[in-house]
C-alpha cells in the first residue's frame, strides 16, 4: 500500500470528485424532465443555470478531479511515496482547484454565471466566474508540476532507464494538458477578465472562440488518456497478462501529444473568419488523431485474445467466453470500450468538414459526448472507483459492494444506450442542442421531430432517470467503500492496485525524450495556427461589449 | 519497434479508410464546392443596421438565377421580413449579429450557420422543395434561446 500522506491527497482529490458528481447528475436529471415538459423549474432557477452546472461540474470537475487522484495513487505506487515538496504542492493545487471551483459554482448558483462551461463572447458572466475557471486551470497546473518533479526526481535517481509505463503516460497526458491550457489561459486572462471587469470595453469574439477550441478539443483527450490509461495498464493486470506491447503504448501515447492539439477548428467548421484553407487542414490534423486510437483497440482486443487462449478459450471467438466477466472491475471498462466504438465513429462524422453542417449543434453532439466522455470516461473511471478507493481507504470491496457495481454499471449502460441514441436520431432529424423545452410554436417541423420510436420526448426522460439511479447507485458503493465497509484485515480481504507488468526491453530510449514530442508538437501548433490566428487579430472587425442575456 | 503482422493490417486499413474519408471531403469540398458556411468578411456590430446589405434585411433578386438573403440575428428573433424564395435557384444568405453568437439553421437542410458578431457568415443553397421551412437558432444565446425562430416559405 502507498503511503499514507499520498492516500490522503487522493482520497480528497476523490471526494471533491463525487460531489461534483453527484449535484452534476442531479443536474441532468432535472434537465430530461424540463425538456419533455413534465417538470417546471421555480422561477429563481433558470434551465440554462441548471445545464452550465452539469456540464461545469460533470465535464470539468469530476474528470479533473479523478483524474489527478488516479494520477497521485499511480504515481506513488510506481515511482515511490511523494517527497514533501510533491506532496505540498499536490496539496496547494487541490485547495487552487477547489476554491476555483467554489468560486465558479457559487456565481452560477446565483444566476450570474448562465454562459455554460463553453462561456463563449459576447456573452458577459460576472468576472469572478472568470477567475474561477482560471483559477481551476491554475490549481491543475500545480497539482501537474508537483507530479512531474516527482518524476524527475525519479528519473535523476534512475539514470539511463526508461520509466515505468504507468508514470510515462501520465506524464504525457500532463505535457499534452499543459500545452493545451495556454490557449484557454491566454483568452481567460487577456481577453475575458480586463473585458468583463470592465477594465476594456470591447472584446475580440472569433479570436476568444478559436483560443477557446484551441483548449477545447484537448480537453477531451485530457478526459479520454486517463481512461487509455487504465486500459493499457490496469486492464491486462486484472486479465492475468503483461501489457502487449510497452513500445507501442508509448508511441500511441506520443501521438497524442502531437496530434490532439492543432485541431480545434473542427469545432468551429461552420462559423465566419477562418477561411477553408485552415479549416481542412485541422480537418486533415484531426484524422491523424485517430491513429493512436486505432492503435489502442488492436491492443486491447490482442490483450484480450491472450488472455482467454491462456485460460484455455479455443478457436476463432472461444478466448471470448474466458475473459473474467464476473470481476466488475473488468467487465465496467470492457463495456466502456464497446461505446467508444461508435463514439470514435461519431466523432469522426462530426470532424468531417462540410459533413459537420448535418450535425453541427444539434442534439446529434449531445449524444456523442454522452458516448465518448459520459460512457468509455466515466465507466472507465466507476470502474477505477471499485478498487481505487478500498485501495485508499484499507476498506473490503465486498460481495455485496460488487453485486451493487454490476447493477451499477447496467443500469448506467441502459440509461445511456437509450438517451444517447434518442439524442443521436433527434439530431439527425434536426433538433438543436442546449435547449430548454421548445416546440417552436409547435411548428410542424419540430414536432416531426419527436414521433419517432426512439425520437421522442419518453425514450430521453427514461433513459435519463434509470442513469440517475446509476448514478446514486455509485454514490452509496463510494459512500461506503469510503467511510463505511469493513477493513480489510487479512491479505485476501485487501484490494490491490492491479498494475499490469510491461516489458520494456525493446522499448526504444528516444521514446521517452520529451522535446522531441513538445518541438514537433509545437511546429504543428505554429503550422496549424499561427497564420489564421494573427489574420483574426490584424484583420479584426471592431470588437463587442458585453450582452448579458439570461 | 515490433509491430504483429495483423497489426499491420489493421493500421493499415484504418489508415487507407482514414486517407480514403479525407480524399472524398476534399474533392467535395474544394472541386464541387460543397464547402461549409463561413466567409471572411467583416461588419461593425455597433453599426450593422445601417450597413449594406443589413440596412435593407430580406430577399433581394441579385440577377435571374441568384437571389440574396441578408439576415440580422439577435436576441431572441431574426430581423428578416418576408423571406420568401423560389426553389430550383441559388440563394445565397448574408447572416450577422447585433448582440450575441447565434446560429442561423434551417431545417431538412443544409443551411447551418453560426452567427459572430463582426463576422458575415455567407452560405449558398438551392431548396429543392417548396414548402415552409422552420429556422431556428441552436446556438445557446440566452433565457429565450429555445424561442429564437422564424419561417422561410420556399415557392
Amino acid at each position: 500500500m502507498i503511503a499514507y500522506s499520498d492516500r490522503k491527497i487522493a482520497l480528497w482529490h476523490i471526494g471533491v470528485a463525487y460531489t461534483a458528481f453527484l449535484i452534476g447528475t442531479l443536474m441532468g436529471v432535472l434537465q430530461v424532465f424540463v425538456r419533455n415538459d413534465s417538470l417546471e423549474l421555480p422561477a429563481w432557477l433558470d434551465y440554462y443555470q441548471v445545464l452550465t452546472a452539469h456540464g461545469v461540474l460533470l465535464a470539468l470537475i469530476y474528470t479533473t478531479f479523478f483524474i489527478f487522484a488516479f494520477f497521485i495513487t499511480g504515481m506513488s505506487k510506481s515511482l515511490g511515496s511523494f517527497g514533501p515538496k510533491v506532496r505540498l504542492f499536490s496539496w496547494i493545487g487541490l485547495w487552487v482547484t477547489l476554491l476555483g471551483t467554489v468560486i465558479a459554482t457559487v456565481l452560477i448558483i446565483i444566476g450570474e454565471a448562465s454562459v455554460l462551461y463553453t462561456f463563449y463572447a459576447p456573452m458577459q458572466a460576472n468576472g469572478f466566474y472568470y477567475v474561477g475557471l482560471a483559477l481551476v486551470i491554475v490549481g491543475t497546473w500545480i497539482s501537474s508540476f508537483a507530479l512531474v518533479g516527482h518524476y524527475l526526481g525519479w528519473r535523476r535517481r534512475n539514470k539511463g532507464q526508461l520509466s515505468p509505463l504507468f508514470a510515462f503516460m501520465t506524464i504525457t497526458t500532463i505535457v499534452m494538458w499543459i500545452i493545451a491550457c495556454l490557449g484557454v489561459v491566454a483568452t481567460v486572462l487577456f481577453q475575458y477578465i480586463p473585458w468583463a471587469f470592465g477594465w476594456t470595453d470591447t472584446i475580440n469574439v472569433e479570436l476568444s472562440r478559436s483560443l477557446f477550441w484551441y483548449f477545447g478539443h484537448p480537453l477531451v483527450y485530457f478526459w479520454l488518456l486517463p481512461a487509455y490509461i487504465a486500459w493499457y495498464t490496469i486492464v491486462p493486470k486484472l486479465l492475468g497478462v503483461k501489457v502487449f506491447s510497452d513500445s507501442l503504448a508509448r508511441l500511441a501515447f506520443v501521438l497524442f501529444i502531437l496530434f490532439s492539439i492543432p485541431v480545434g477548428f473542427h469545432h468551429q467548421l461552420t462559423e465566419p473568419g477562418i477561411s477553408n484553407f485552415w479549416k481542412f487542414l485541422q480537418v486533415v490534423l484531426t484524422f491523424m488523431v485517430i491513429v493512436p486510437s486505432l492503435m489502442t483497440a488492436f491492443s486491447m482486443f490482442a490483450t484480450f485474445e491472450i488472455a482467454g487462449r491462456k485460460k484455455g478459450g479455443t478457436g476463432l471467438f472461444g478466448w471470448f467466453k474466458k475473459l473474467p466477466w464476473k470481476d466488475v472491475r473488468f467487465t465496467s471498462i470492457f463495456i466502456a470500450m464497446v461505446f467508444f466504438i461508435p463514439g470514435g465513429a461519431g466523432g469522426i462524422i462530426n470532424a468531417s468538414f462540410q459533413l459537420n453542417e448535418v450535425v453541427h449543434n444539434t442534439l446529434w453532439i449531445v449524444g456523442h459526448f454522452h458516448i465518448t466522455v459520459g460512457t468509455p470516461v466515466a465507466m472507465t473511471f466507476m470502474g477505477l472507483t471499485f478498487w481505487l478507493i478500498p485501495y485508499l481507504t484499507g476498506r473490503r470491496f465486498t460481495k455485496r459492494m460488487q453485486i451493487l457495481g454490476f447493477i451499477q454499471i447496467i443500469t448506467w449502460s441502459i440509461g445511456m444506450l437509450l438517451m444517447s441514441t434518442a439524442q443521436h436520431v433527434l439530431g439527425l432529424l434536426g433538433a438543436p442542442r442546449r435547449t430548454a423545452y421548445s416546440g417552436y410554436n409547435d411548428h410542424p417541423a419540430a414536432m416531426e421531430w419527436f414521433e419517432g420510436i426512439v425520437s421522442n420526448h419518453l425514450t430521453m426522460a427514461i433513459g435519463g432517470t434509470i442513469l440517475f439511479l446509476s448514478a446514486m447507485i455509485l454514490m452509496y458503493i463510494v459512500i461506503m467503500t469510503m467511510f463505511v465497509s469493513p477493513k480489510a484485515e487479512t491479505p485476501e480481504q485487501m484490494v490491490e492496485f492491479p498494475l499490469a507488468e510491461s516489458d520494456m526491453s525493446n522499448t526504444p530510449k528516444w521514446l521517452e525524450n520529451w522535446w522531441i514530442w513538445i518541438g514537433i508538437a509545437a511546429v504543428l501548433i505554429i503550422v496549424a495556427y499561427a497564420i489564421p490566428i494573427s489574420q483574426m487579430i490584424q484583420h479584426a472587425p471592431p470588437g463587442s461589449k458585453g450582452f448579458i442575456t439570461w | 519497434m515490433h509491430l504483429h503482422k495483423y497489426e499491420k493490417i489493421w493500421l493499415s486499413f484504418g489508415i487507407v479508410s482514414l486517407i480514403v474519408f479525407l480524399s472524398v471531403v476534399g474533392v467535395s469540398a474544394f472541386s464541387q464546392d460543397h464547402t461549409p458556411s463561413g466567409g471572411m468578411e467583416t461588419i461593425d456590430p455597433e453599426k450593422v443596421n445601417e450597413t449594406a446589405p443589413f440596412d435593407n434585411p430580406g430577399v433581394t433578386q441579385l440577377d435571374e438565377d441568384t437571389y440574396q438573403v441578408a439576415i440580422v440575428a439577435l436576441a431572441f428573433g431574426y430581423t428578416a421580413p418576408d423571406l420568401r424564395v423560389p426553389a430550383g435557384k441559388e440563394i445565397i444568405f448574408k447572416v450577422t449579429s447585433t448582440d450575441v453568437v447565434h446560429s442561423f439553421t434551417i431545417d431538412n437542410t443544409k443551411v447551418n450557420m453560426m452567427v459572430v458578431p463582426g463576422r458575415i457568415t455567407t452560405k449558398s443553397y438551392t431548396f429543392e422543395e417548396p414548402g415552409k421551412y422552420l429556422i431556428l437558432c441552436n446556438e445557446y444565446c440566452g433565457t429565450g434561446h429555445h424561442m429564437m425562430y422564424t419561417e422561410i416559405e420556399v415557392y
